[in-house]
């Protein structure tokens, strides 16, 4: 079958993770990591057959067969390598805050962006609580959306808790842009307890028509959704109504793929990041070449 | 020469738990009056959960933070006008919009564990030459020796002192002898100390902490703030007075406007009842308490049970999303 060549700029934590989910893709081949020093990830990558370069960027530039870049460097860098990849013709999938294209969160608005070249993944609560805050705003209109996630400590890594207030600011303007509520905000809490918790999320709207039957339709739909590419998520606690605000707890559990379990703040980013790619791999690029009938759900490898 | 405390008033901060975020301007400016005329160092003025606390999660403020540290400015003369910010829940943007509006006292909590998450709000603070505090807060779930690398990543942001709180009330004299003690032992600048009284102990412990070098103590009129409320400044003013130290402050004025201006504003005793007592009692975050409560009433199950599992399940500060989580679960029976 013939598969879209891939590459993974920065081999860290959310690299080395993203990377084996692409192995694992049957429409995506994982051809390229790069890096900017001989690092651990590189090493990894290496170890499991796949090409290497510590060229960062120049690496991927003049190379005809990566048709998708996964940039999982930082804001900053992705500031720059944003034009150089448009440049190229490469479609650049976004794991950084920078923002450069727009933000999407595939089971809400993946397929209206089907021209664009540059995709924003959010933040992980983003990915975790826009899908929820879209159904309950499509089924009772939502004046104002607020979330809480929570992750464990461990999975907290250096970049976000530098930046702590990036993932307050994107994911509340997410959940205006993206979910459709007149007002967002976001909070996000560290819980360090051993053994680390998994993630959870809380989503309150205000709503201007509580209707219970079709808040709970509209969730249960979208929940079933995210499933398709985060088999870890699951709704906690069912949307309750007190009044005009609806409540939904949701928890993710990461596939375990390169980082444990408990991270699934990590997990549901990276998979939402390789399902863009998956469908853009098959709607767009297969199309070009032509092999015909694979679904981007049929390219979802299994998951342990 | 005599020991010299700083009091550190939170009526306006902690104590807005207390009222349900319900402050209004004219509240706010009689209350930091009577306060700056008591001669307390310093007067926060935030939603219970700092800035952009105000929140389904944690109770809508009736009046926005940015009017009320306003109303504050305005009437204050001598103490300094201090807020708090929780990295996850206010941002540098609200630190500045709060310095715009006259707080020149920038105190940043995070978990015990977690100081690193405040780095940037800490040097924002110190950029715009603000007086810049750590705050660690749930001091009772970590060991003096955790406490004092955490506490050194403020210093090494610039933080001007340390401050420890004892979140859930939980601690006794003995574990905040050992925390404060590490910290004044091992570190250049000063320590300060918050507690809770929902084991009855907040005066004692904060007794404890001066003795073991604390300089700024927490405290509130007529105790006001979450749980069981925060160390009764009025009564903390008389013990110091007591123990022959010093505060600044004048007990008769500090008496007067806890008699007359936070007095006529309580909507409830602040007293120890069995759930804020299970607060202190199972290690558990003391703004918890009146969300509890709702929560009981809403599902049908007793609040003292729902905080008994917040406790095991370890959750911290902020976590108040948990609370309908495990009041929904006990009353499915899951």
């Amino acid at each position: 079958m013939t598969k879209i060549d891939v590459a993974i700029i920065g081999p860290g934590n959310i690299g080395s993770d993203l990377m084996y989910k692409v192995m694992r893709s049957s429409c995506l081949n994982m051809k390229l990591m790069t890096g900017i020093v001989e690092s651990e990830g590189i090493k990894r990558a290496a170890k499991m057959g796949i090409e290497t370069s510590t060229d960062g960027i120049d690496a991927v530039l003049d190379r005809d067969d990566i048709r998708i870049v996964f940039d999982a460097t930082g804001a900053k860098a992705h500031l720059a390598h944003a034009p150089l990849l448009r440049k190229a013709g490469k479609i650049a999938i976004d794991m950084t805050p920078a923002a450069v294209g727009p933000y999407v969160v595939p089971c809400v608005n993946l397929d209206s962006l089907s021209q664009e070249m540059n995709f924003n993944m959010v933040t992980c609560g983003g990915q975790a609580t826009v899908p929820i805050a879209y159904a309950v705003n499509q089924a009772a209109d939502s004046s104002y959306t607020e979330i809480v996630s929570c992750i464990s400590s461990k999975s907290a890594g250096p970049g976000t808790r530098a930046n702590i207030d990036e993932f307050t600011e994107t994911t509340a303007k997410a959940l205006e842009t993206v979910a459709g509520a007149d007002r967002g905000k976001a909070v996000i809490i560290l819980n360090p307890a051993e053994p680390p918790l998994m993630m959870t999320n809380t989503i309150y709207s205000i709503v201007k028509n509580p209707d219970p039957e079709r808040i709970n339709r509209a969730v249960q739909k979208i929940v079933e959704e995210v499933q398709k590419y985060v088999p870890g998520y699951k709704l906690r606690t069912p949307p309750i109504l007190d009044g005009n605000k609806v409540t939904v707890i949701v928890e993710v559990e990461g596939a375990g793929d390169f980082l444990p379990k408990y991270s699934g703040n990590l997990d549901i980013i990276n998979a939402a990041a390789v399902w863009v790619a998956q469908k853009l791999a098959v709607e767009r690029l297969m199309k070009e070449k032509g092999p015909g009938v694979i679904s981007a759900e049929a390219g979802e490898g299994r998951r342990g | 020469m005599k020991r010299k405390i700083k009091l550190v008033d939170v009526t306006l901060r902690d104590g807005s738990h207390a009222v349900g975020h319900s402050f209004t301007r004219e509240q706010v400016a009689r209350i930091a009056g009577a306060l700056d005329r008591s001669g307390v160092e310093i007067i926060e003025v935030t939603h219970g959960d700092g800035l952009g606390g105000s929140s389904v999660n944690y109770g809508f403020s009736a009046v926005n933070d940015m009017e009320l540290i306003e109303a504050a400015a305005g009437v204050i003369r001598k103490a300094k006008l201090g807020a708090l910010l929780l990295p996850g829940i206010g941002t540098i943007r609200d630190l500045e919009e709060a310095y715009e509006r006259g707080v020149r006292v920038l105190r940043v909590a995070t978990h015990v564990t977690e100081a690193d998450v405040a780095i940037q709000h800490i040097q924002a603070a110190k950029g715009k030459g603000m007086f810049a505090v750590g705050f660690l807060m749930m001091i009772h779930m970590a060991q003096p020796e955790k406490i004092l690398e955490q506490a050194r990543i403020f210093v090494d942001a610039g933080a001007d002192y340390i401050n420890l709180a004892d979140s859930a009330g939980y601690l006794t004299p003995d574990g905040v002898r050992e925390r404060v003690a590490v910290l004044t032992e091992h570190l250049s600048i000063p320590v300060g100390f918050h507690a809770h009284n929902n084991m009855g102990l907040a005066v004692a412990n904060s007794i404890a902490a001066i003795e073991e070098g604390a300089d700024y103590i927490d405290g509130s009129l007529r105790g006001l703030g979450a749980g069981a409320g925060n160390t009764q400044i009025e009564v903390l003013q008389a013990v110091i007075r007591r123990y022959g130290w010093e505060s600044g402050a004048d007990l008769d004025r500090l008496l007067e406007a806890a008699e007359k201006e936070v007095a006529p504003v309580m909507k409830r005793p602040q007293v120890i009842d069995a759930d804020s007592l299970m607060l202190g009692y199972s290690g558990v975050y003391s703004s918890f308490l009146l969300h509890a409560k709702r929560a009981s009433q809403q599902f049908g199950v007793a609040a003292k049970d729902i905080l008994l599992e917040l406790g095991k399940r370890k959750m911290v500060g902020g976590q108040e999303d948990m609370i309908v989580d495990v009041a929904y679960e006990l009353s499915k029976g899951r």
